[in-house]
């Protein structure tokens, strides 16, 4: 055997099967640890949000002028699934599903449907929540903390697929009533018009 | 976490605590019996197997590496070991002939306690606490507390266990073995203390974030002391005497306390957090997490985080005028 | 070559001692076909089985050291009260994935490696049957381990427990990804599991050496044989049960829903179901190593041979009528328990005939007493001790208290540790010769072994009491008061001395591969057929293949009774032969090195992990897959006429 050929055969074979496993595996690691994963995270300690005064919210598309940057802390929420399913659960917990079923409304309006009468975006949920709504919607301002709320508005955007699906919830451990979270196909909001009586009753 | 270290001083729990070979009722008494059977037969084969293994290697002679094996041991018969190692296996045999039967004995012991004129009550186990509705064939002495069990001496104590939402496990090492709580099933448990005391007993099966937070205790008192301690729970709570407790109820109400928890005679019945009727009357908080006084009350109603990490119970700000008056409120719930 | 062999010297012709294998193992001129491929693609192609084996042994090494990081990790948070170092969360994730990495990517994966490389050798065979589909399970096995890891880094590390209970880990409980990577690990080592048991089987059965018939098959051998047979009946039962934990996850089928007819019980009868067998898939190796190193360093054939055989079928049986005593805490009908207890402390009976076999043969043999010797005595003591817990656990009335606390960790550590790891060292100090052509160093040897041996017991003696007193497992903190901090500060003590020993052994290997002692072929003078060929073997194994005439090859006088003449070099040919008998049945020409596997691997890990976020994958992820596996297959031409040329003259 030629002697280039047995030196760099050689030289593979010093790099031994054993190390190149090792090698292989921790550079796969290295490479990881610097990405994080914004889905998985558990926030236990509630993050600095908004007290119960609501961010901006704006109620109309129009605006003078030049249209000012919107800021929103929701989004964090919306792509974390420890939110979203904190966010189911206090739905059940705090009764949401007495007047609005799983989403598909009975006394309140159905909320996995693309009309949203106070609009669809965060802060209009939350201030849906917090504030409360003519006709029936309680104010809980004061009575359920910042951080749940905003749980509460991922969830609720959810219901309609408008999360991120990997990490929307999935089926309760209950009686199946619509399909979970993850498997609903985003029903994008359209544009909100003043709602009459008689439109809203269907 | 500072402040939930400093919290942490030694709740006042009487011995014995945790401790399975100390027990306080038949049930654990004859699983006690049954662990110091096996642990003398145990010990003894442990020893046996020991020594002989120790004796091979020291009465066997030395070879080394070059030393040819000993190939005719193939064909011939070596029925001096057959022997040994046949009483062996026999010895062996009748040993776990002894221990089973000595679990179906224990087994046939455990069934056998007594159930007539038991206390009922009906454990729902929660993450990360543990709900308990003392049943009575009257709907209006029914009463619920949580993470604290009064029991009576000498009185067995039937319990029903579900779960609402993953397993959980009911141990109380002094007076018996453990339970499942299965989501979707419901499994029955008795149990009767012989010896009054304190006993702690811990969640057994993992179920999140907090399992090991998720502590309870079993308090055996004489009858009659039990008795008061039925008599008060199954009435309301007290109102409100002086403007500090009246001001600390409403902020009950009117913030976040009344969404998940209840204390009957008000307005507060919701069912998704321990009821506080009484919560002023027990050694611990939070599942055996704390001690039960104002202080520790306090830091865990402003962030129970800090204390029990991925508890479902959110952190409170509250201004601390009415911080003061919710804990005076609380602290009358006896 | 007719007459014995001496332990020692080789067939003639045959070339010995460390060096002469590097540059000969791509020698096309001496192996033929069999000739290892050089370079990175010849590496990456490899379908010999000790080349393939090689690695498997050390990638199941590399996640033994990581799960003991995690391990370490958990000592450390534990080594205090009411400590503050780890958190809940991540606490759950590192004991979730050390038991998923010791169970599923360490303990199991590294005792078929290590039947990878030896049932070859040992039968006399020249390669592992399935070939190609050992290197593919071998890239299954890395590609999934690696995605466990890959998760705990990305804060998607299951977080549900090693069994991952329902609902705690289903749908509803168990919250983002965590869980679905734990299921899809499950089957990343199940596939590769099962592809390893499925060649090990055919090994044994048809490629064994002329005249060794099955009562003439090493102890070893008959250790994997009834693992691989045990491997196949138990694994569908947890790939059912982790396939329908996806799919309530991913899709909302209701299998673990009580509320919609399902049961949060049946993952626990389905994974037990497997998972008890499970851990007699690592018992019996090792079970295997003690009987291999029990003969060879006592000079002297193994005591019992045929009880032996017959007590590793028997527990290979009685271990899948065992699995509820995993739930005995459960509402399962009392009756029913009392069975389980039963038949768990019968299975005591076939291993403590063994024990007494073993006993035996030491009492009455000429005692070489090196580390391996030290290992398997070590396993004496730590696995005895841990089988009479065992029985302790099998008793449904102690088993209600003691359950779910510490001393069920300390009683799975010690038939694990005890029973499997120890053997394994044992068997590493014993074969590495044979692997790598030296010796590894004595002395570091006994201090690898003794510091284990005391650190293990140190770390972990005292869980038992701690289980007695109260303490529930997979706590991630514990009250000051509760009185157990100073047996866990003595426990993570012995777990630090671990570390250093499994440090010591790392340095020992790491210094050996280079300066070790260099050994012939068969420097412990055993008797079974590996060490009949050069250290390390060349590709193809023996050249000639040899034909046997008894139980000791290397001992008995007609141990060697001739040698197998006329196999071609290429394309690399075996001898297979019939089952009972090892009569010659016919010739077959195995499979060259390709790259297929490897690619069939990447396709298959990238359907896999896909299929975690979206059930879409399993449709179009099976196109790669099918493409490689046609690739694979499709016959070459220049193969081809190498066989048609042979039909002529072979």
């Amino acid at each position: 055997m030629s002697t280039l050929a047995f030196l760099s055969a050689h030289g593979r074979r010093r790099a031994s099967d054993s190390v190149n496993s090792v090698v292989a595996v921790a550079g796969l690691l290295m490479l990881a640890m610097i990405a994080g994963c914004q889905r998985e995270s558990r926030h236990f300690e509630p993050t600095a949000g908004p007290g119960i005064t609501p961010p901006m919210v704006r109620m109309s598309e129009l605006q003078p002028a030049q249209v000012n940057p919107k800021q929103s802390i929701a989004p964090r929420y919306e792509v974390n699934a420890y939110s979203l399913a904190e966010g189911k659960r206090l739905f059940e917990w705090y009764n949401c599903n007495g007047c609005h079923a799983n989403g598909g409304g009975g006394i309140g309006p159905a909320l996995m449907d693309n009309v949203w009468i106070y609009g669809a975006e965060p802060e209009n949920i939350y201030a849906t929540i917090v504030q409360g709504r003519p006709n029936g919607m309680p104010s809980f301002g004061g009575h359920i903390a910042d951080e749940q709320v905003w749980q509460l508005v991922a969830y609720v955007r959810s219901m309609s697929g408008l999360v991120p699906q990997d990490a929307a919830t999935s089926r309760n451990d209950d009686i199946q009533s619509k399909k979970s979270e993850n498997r609903t196909d985003p029903e994008h909001p359209v544009p909100a018009a003043t709602p009459s009586s008689s439109e809203r009753s269907q | 976490m500072r402040i939930a270290a400093a919290l942490f001083s030694p709740v006042a729990i009487a011995s014995p605590m945790q401790d399975v070979l100390q027990p306080a009722g038949p049930q654990a008494g004859h699983i006690h019996a049954l662990w110091l059977l096996m642990l003398i037969v145990c010990s003894i084969v442990l020893v046996a197997v020991t020594v002989a293994m120790l004796l091979a290697v020291r009465r066997a002679s030395r070879g080394d590496e070059s030393t040819p094996g000993d190939a005719a041991l193939l064909t011939r018969d070596e029925h001096r070991i057959h022997r040994v190692v046949g009483t062996a296996v026999g010895v062996s045999i009748a040993g776990l002939l002894l221990v089973f039967g000595a679990t179906v004995i224990t087994d046939r012991a455990l069934a056998q306690l007594p159930l007539n004129d038991g206390v009922h009550i009906r454990l729902v186990g929660h993450q990360w606490w543990w709900e308990a509705t003392y049943d009575d064939p009257q709907p209006a002495n029914v009463f619920s507390t949580a993470n604290e069990l009064h029991v009576p001496v000498g009185r067995p104590v039937v319990l029903t266990l579900e779960a609402d939402d993953v397993i959980h496990s009911f141990w109380v090492p002094n007076l018996h073995g453990k339970k499942d709580l299965i989501p979707g099933r419901t499994a029955t448990f008795a149990f009767r203390a012989d010896v009054p005391g304190t006993y702690r007993g811990q969640c057994a099966e993992y179920c999140g974030y907090q399992h090991a937070n998720m502590a309870l205790l079993v308090i055996a008192e004489p009858s009659d002391r039990y008795e008061q301690w039925v008599t008060r729970s199954r009435s309301s709570a007290p109102q409100p005497a002086d403007d500090t407790t009246k001001r600390g109820q409403q902020v009950f109400m009117q913030s976040t306390c009344a969404m998940c928890h209840a204390i009957t005679g008000t307005n507060a019945n919701a069912k998704r957090a321990p009821d506080l009727t009484r919560v002023a009357s027990r050694e611990t908080l939070a599942a055996g997490a704390i001690r039960n006084d104002p202080t520790a009350l306090t830091a865990w109603i402003a962030d129970p985080q800090a204390i029990k990490p991925g508890t479902h119970m959110p952190a409170n700000a509250l201004p601390s005028s009415d911080m003061e008056a919710l804990i005076a409120y609380l602290e009358t719930l006896k | 070559m007719n007459g014995p062999t001496i332990a020692g010297t080789l067939p003639p012709g045959a070339h010995s001692g460390p060096g002469s294998d590097r540059a000969a193992a791509f020698d096309v001129g001496r192996y033929g076909a069999w000739a290892d491929k050089p370079g990175i693609l010849g590496w990456l192609s490899a379908v010999d089985h000790k080349r393939v084996g090689r690695r498997f042994i050390a990638t199941g090494f590399a996640f033994f050291v990581l799960g003991g990081i995690l391990a370490g990790l958990m000592r450390l948070q534990l080594a205090r009260p009411e400590s503050t170092l780890i958190g809940p969360d991540l606490y759950n994730q590192l004991f979730t994935v050390h038991g998923t990495t010791m169970m599923f990517v360490f303990a199991v994966p590294i005792m078929q490696a290590m039947g990878v490389y030896f049932v070859p050798l040992m039968l006399g065979a020249r390669n592992i049957a399935f070939p190609r589909m050992n290197a593919y399970a071998y890239w299954v096995y890395l590609f999934g381990g690696a995605m466990l890891y890959v998760a705990l880094v990305l804060n998607i590390g299951p977080d549900a427990g090693w069994f991952s209970y329902t609902p705690l880990a289903g749908p509803e409980y168990g919250v983002g990804k965590r869980s679905d990577f734990w299921a899809q690990l499950i089957t990343f080592t199940e596939v590769s599991g099962l592809l390893v048991s499925i060649e090990i089987i055919t090994t044994v059965f048809k490629l064994r050496a002329p005249g060794m018939t099955l009562n003439r098959m090493p102890l070893f051998v008959w250790a994997m044989l009834v693992t691989s047979f045990m491997i196949i009946f138990a694994m569908p039962a947890v790939m059912m049960a982790s396939t329908s934990l996806i799919l309530d996850r991913l899709v909302g089928t209701h299998f673990y829903n009580p509320a919609e007819g399902g049961d949060a019980l049946l993952w626990q009868h389905l994974f037990w179901f497997f998972g008890h067998p499970e851990v007699y898939f690592i018992f019996l190796p090792g079970l295997g190593f003690v009987s291999m190193i029990v003969g060879a360093f006592a000079k002297r054939p193994v005591y019992g041979y045929v009880a032996i055989v017959l007590s590793l079928i028997a527990t290979g049986f009685l271990s899948f009528g065992l699995w509820v005593h995993h739930m005995f805490a459960t509402n399962v009908p009392e009756l029913g328990k009392s069975f389980f207890t039963a038949a768990s402390m019968v299975i005591a009976i076939p291993t403590a005939t063994q024990i007494f076999c073993w006993i035996a043969t030491l009492w009455t043999g000429r005692l070489v007493l090196r580390t391996p010797l030290y290992f398997i005595l070590g396993f004496f003591f730590i696995l005895v001790l841990g089988g009479l817990t065992g029985i302790m656990l099998s008793a449904v009335p102690l088993d209600l208290q003691i359950h779910d606390t510490f001393f069920v960790v300390a009683h799975l550590h010690y038939v694990l540790i005890g029973g499997a790891v120890f053997p394994l060292f044992g068997a590493f100090y014993y074969w590495f010769p044979k692997v790598t052509g030296r010796m590894l160093d004595e002395t570091l040897g006994q201090w690898n072994f003794w510091l284990f041996f005391i650190g293990f017991n140190v770390a972990f003696f005292p869980m038992h009491i701690l289980g007695l007193q109260g303490m529930p497992r997979r706590v991630y903190t514990y009250a000051a008061e509760s009185g157990w901090g100073t047996l866990n500060l003595i426990s993570s003590i012995g777990a630090a001395i671990i570390v250093v020993s499994v440090l010591l052994f790392i340095v020992n290997v790491a210094r050996s591969v280079r300066s070790g002692t260099p050994a012939g072929a068969n420097p412990w003078g055993a008797s079974t057929l590996e060490w009949a060929t050069e250290s390390p073997p060349p590709p193809g194994n023996f050249h000639p293949p040899l034909a046997v005439g008894g139980r000791e090859p290397l001992w008995e006088q007609e141990g060697i009774v001739g040698r197998v003449d006329g196999l071609k070099n290429d394309p690399p040919e075996v001898l297979v032969t019939t089952l009972l008998d090892a009569l010659p049945h016919h010739r077959f020409a195995f499979p060259t090195p390709t790259l297929w596997p490897l690619i069939a691997a990447i396709a298959t890990t990238v359907m896999f992990v896909s299929s975690i976020f979206t059930p879409w994958a399993v449709i179009w992820g099976t196109i790669p897959i099918a493409i490689a596996l046609i690739a694979w297959f499709w016959p070459s031409r220049e193969e081809t006429e190498k066989h048609k040329r042979m039909e002529r003259a072979p």
